[in-house]
């Protein structure tokens, strides 16, 4: 979320106007009151006819508010539990939601992949990513042709992964460390819609590269390239978590010396019977 | 099995098969017409007898001899094969995630040894496996002569020498790790070029000099190569060989025990019995490189893809023997001194030299400071209990733990990742860390080996539990205690008293000669603090090998 920083500051200075508090409780008050079928007919309904159909929005909005609405808000206008969501796109919802993320859970440095909820259906994100793009558009999901690892070029992808990705993620994505307990994860587990999803929204600490920065085609050649290498059998024997020396000095610590040790004490311990 | 040397007979092992009793003409022939001619029986007789003493912690330096014959003999395999040039070249190999990509030929001929060349990823692994191996098993060879004691006179100049191997073996690591021209080494590449720039007023022409120009330039991986290939490897085995005549020379220290003296060695003879053994320790040593290079992978360089200056990967580290240094870069604060427009960052020079410094110099230097200190100018050829000189045993270990904080904060980043600890967390664990964990390790060393004196000294006055409860005539119960088997007591007797160099004054008040000047007065009191001897053995009234009790029969543990 490079880049969002200075606006979710302003929002936050914002909410801390004294004026803030009165408006926070008319709306509480207006909820309740007036519950939130009231609010559902303000939502812009040309913005949900250009994001498909009807319906979904009004699914995707009831399943927010059940979801996500304690972090998000009751109109993904942001609370400070979670950022604002008008805007971030059904690229971003899909990429939250479909890996675990989201509906958050522990409050840890960085939100982490995890099983996903019984609720959590292809429908139901298809439906909270319409709501989403109802409310301000935003990076659309890929169609499942511009992610096809086939049809990538792995060795083009993989100049570019070197090039953009393996300062956080290893050169294997196999993941590596941040600043602040945050950490890039392996990507071992994302699918390809998620790699693309996660380049174009940039999750947390991740930047953002938009198609400006690398073309959907180079994507998809990246795409090839993450998805090849994590099939890759590893020619050489175990690969030991593919992380590099690290695990490569341990195995001669561990094993080749005790190995080593334990037949200098067998040799030499030998003795003839007398 | 064990002979004397000084009172060795001569069997006639090699000859005893019933059929052979006599020599066939042609054989005796030609041995005695190169007998007379290169004088090689005497030699052989006389050598063939040398006497091993047989501990397991002996055999730790054949570790790194075998892996080097192994290093040289992959390495000349790698070599039919490998193209030290920086030209480029467009991959078209099978490697299908690399195709059409530009490359350097040193790392395209990599990948051609890896996946075209039939066996060639195998000897790249069992090379790779084989440096390591090689690095660790001289550490671990250096540590066992350390902690005993037996780099004292006279073996200070083969200990140097030692040392000498030691940083060689990183020089030519470093150098053979940055020839494949893949990403992960080309870290490593940089880190030399920076380092090599940081240096005050030599920096910049030092680095245009070794890169042929400005970095990464066209011209380093030949120029490592001819390093790695033949420089550092012609030196390290001409150091191995002197440090191998030496050792053959000055024989084996040996632990303290029964029959063994200062002027005596107590083991097998070289042949035939040294011999099995050591030839079998070789081939164990190649069973464990060919069993690594089998089963596993090794410095993947298809993974990391070729080197570009701009590209640079989480988790690039160095093999494990450079880690030390990594770590000291990682945990350094970021200093640096601005001066008339000149910079000298200390955050990359400090690092860089400060460690390896202390660490060989100090290594080099030990046996004449330890000379210095204790005044003793006597030969050893009997090797200390670690616990029986506890002040070295302390300073080794305590040297132990600065380089081990350094290397473990060498692989901070994957610590973080794995352990999901907050990086910067580890930072500061290290930098205090390298500061106290020294000085904790000192003192709780410095503990244990009294510690341990006490239980030996007690083992002398008191004897060992025989676990046997006795009814006293008064229906008190005691254990009864019996002297220690006979090989265990000397094993202890074998403890040496630490020589001091004499610092107190006489009846007027004048110190002695050597105890006047400053440096002299510290002398004096190091060896003192060195030297004291806290916790003498003292062996019980009834002396050994009479109690009532004697110690069981049959075969005892050998402790030593
Ligand atoms: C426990 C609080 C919480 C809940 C519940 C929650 N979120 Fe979030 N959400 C957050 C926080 C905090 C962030 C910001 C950190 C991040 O980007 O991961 C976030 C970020 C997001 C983002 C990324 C925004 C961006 O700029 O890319 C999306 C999309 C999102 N949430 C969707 C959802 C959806 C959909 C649900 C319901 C299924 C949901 N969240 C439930 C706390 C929550
Ligand atoms: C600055 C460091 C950084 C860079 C550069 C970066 N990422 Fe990430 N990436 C992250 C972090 C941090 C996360 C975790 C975000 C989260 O959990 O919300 C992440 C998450 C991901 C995920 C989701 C992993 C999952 O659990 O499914 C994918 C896929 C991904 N990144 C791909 C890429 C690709 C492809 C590139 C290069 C174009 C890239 N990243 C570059 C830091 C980075």
């Amino acid at each position: 979320m490079i880049g969002t920083g200075i606006s979710v500051n302003s929002i936050t200075a914002r909410r801390r106007h004294p004026l803030a508090r009165l408006a926070v409780v008319a709306l509480a008050l207006g909820l309740l009151g007036g519950g939130y079928a009231l609010f559902a007919p303000s939502n812009s309904a040309d913005a949900a006819i250009a994001s498909g159909k009807a319906d979904d929005v009004a699914e995707g909005k009831s399943l927010f508010v059940a979801h996500c609405s304690s972090c998000h808000g009751m109109n993904a206008e942001g609370t400070p539990m979670g950022p604002p969501l008008v805007g971030v796109g059904a690229a971003a919802v899909d990429f939250q939601v479909s890996s675990g993320r989201m509906p958050a859970a522990n409050p840890g440095p960085q939100m982490q992949r995890k099983p996903l909820g019984e609720w959590v259906t292809p429908e139901a994100i298809n439906q909270l990513s319409a709501y989403i793009m109802s409310l301000g558009g935003g990076p659309q999901r890929p169609s499942a042709e511009m992610v096809d690892p086939a049809k990538g070029d792995a060795a083009k992808g993989g100049e570019l992964f070197r090039a953009n990705c393996i300062q956080c993620h290893n050169f294997v994505g196999a993941g590596g460390a941040l600043t602040y307990g945050k950490y890039a994860p392996n990507l071992n587990e994302s699918t390809p819609e998620q790699i693309y999803e996660a380049m174009v929204t940039g999750p947390q600490a991740m930047p953002v590269f938009n198609d400006s920065t690398i073309t959907p085609e180079d994507k998809r050649n990246m795409i090839a390239y993450i998805v090849q290498m994590r099939e890759l059998k590893d020619p050489g024997g175990f690969g030991l978590g593919r992380i590099g020396p690290v695990t490569e000095g341990l195995v001669v610590w561990i094993a080749g010396l005790s190995f080593m040790s334990l037949t200098a004490i067998w040799i030499t311990a030998k003795k003839r019977k007398k | 099995m064990t002979t004397t040397l000084n009172n060795a007979t001569l069997n006639n092992a090699t000859l005893n098969g019933a059929a052979l009793k006599e020599t066939p003409k042609p054989i005796a022939g030609t041995a005695s017409y190169l007998d007379d001619r290169l004088g090689a029986g005497s030699f052989l007789k006389r050598n063939l007898r040398k006497v091993f003493p047989d501990h397991w912690s002996f055999l730790l330096g054949e570790i790194a001899l075998y892996s080097f014959i192994i290093l040289l003999l992959t390495g000349t395999f790698l070599t039919f094969w490998f193209k030290p040039g920086m030209g480029h070249v467009v991959y078209d190999g099978p490697y299908q995630q690399l195709r059409g990509v530009t490359m350097s030929e040193a790392y395209a001929s990599t990948l051609k040894i890896s996946f075209e060349v039939r066996g060639g990823l195998l000897m790249r692994q069992m090379h790779h496996w084989a440096a390591l191996l090689f690095v660790a098993g001289m550490m671990v060879h250096m540590l066992r002569v350390f902690f005993t004691g037996a780099y004292r006179k006279p073996r200070e100049l083969n200990w140097i020498i030692g040392v000498l191997l030691l940083t060689l073996a990183l020089a030519e690591g470093l150098t053979g790790y940055s020839l494949p021209d893949d990403l992960l080494s080309g870290a490593g590449l940089r880190i030399t070029e920076g380092v090599a720039i940081s240096l005050p007023l030599i920096g910049t022409y030092l680095t245009f000099f070794l890169f042929g120009g400005e970095y990464p330039g066209e011209d380093v991986i030949a120029r490592f190569y001819s390093l790695h290939i033949l420089l550092i490897p012609g030196i390290l085995l001409a150091l191995i060989s002197a440090h191998m005549i030496l050792m053959w020379v000055q024989k084996h220290t040996q632990m303290p025990g029964t029959g063994r003296s200062n002027t005596n060695v107590v083991g097998a003879p070289f042949y035939p019995a040294f011999m099995l053994k050591a030839g079998a320790y070789f081939l164990f040593t190649f069973t464990a490189i060919a069993g690594l290079g089998t089963f596993a992978q090794i410095n993947p360089i298809w993974l990391f893809g070729p080197y570009t200056p701009s590209d640079i990967s989480a988790g690039s580290q160095p093999d494990f023997y450079m880690g030390f240094l990594e770590g000291a870069l990682r945990i350094m604060p970021a200093w640096e001194i601005n001066f008339l427009g000149y910079t000298l960052p200390l955050s990359v020079l400090i690092p860089a030299l400060v460690p390896m410094g202390i660490v060989m110099t100090g290594l080099a230097l030990y046996p004449f400071l330890e000379q210095w200190v204790t005044g003793d100018r006597r030969e050893h050829h009997i090797a200390d209990r670690p616990r029986n000189n506890p002040h070295r045993t302390s300073i080794g270990i305590s040297a132990v733990t600065f380089y081990g904080i350094l290397w473990l904060l060498g692989a901070n980043d994957e610590i973080s990742a794995f352990f999901h600890i907050d990086l910067y967390h580890t930072t500061i664990f290290g930098r205090f860390a390298i500061i106290l964990g020294p000085a904790l390790a000192y003192a709780i060393t410095y503990r244990i080996c009294m510690g341990l004196q006490r239980k030996d000294a007690d083992v002398m006055s008191h004897g060992v539990e025989s676990g046997v409860i006795k009814r006293m005539p008064n229906g008190q119960y005691i254990e009864v205690h019996v002297p220690p088997a006979e090989d265990i007591a000397d094993h202890l007797r074998g403890k040496a008293l630490i020589p001091i160099v004499p610092g107190e004054a006489d009846s007027e008040g004048i110190p002695p000669k050597g105890a006047r000047s400053i440096l002299g007065k510290a002398r004096a009191m190091m060896s003192k603090k060195y030297g004291t001897e806290h916790i003498p053995l003292e062996e019980d009234g009834h002396g050994h090998g009479h109690a009532a009790l004697g110690p069981g029969e049959g075969d005892h543990k050998e402790v030593h």
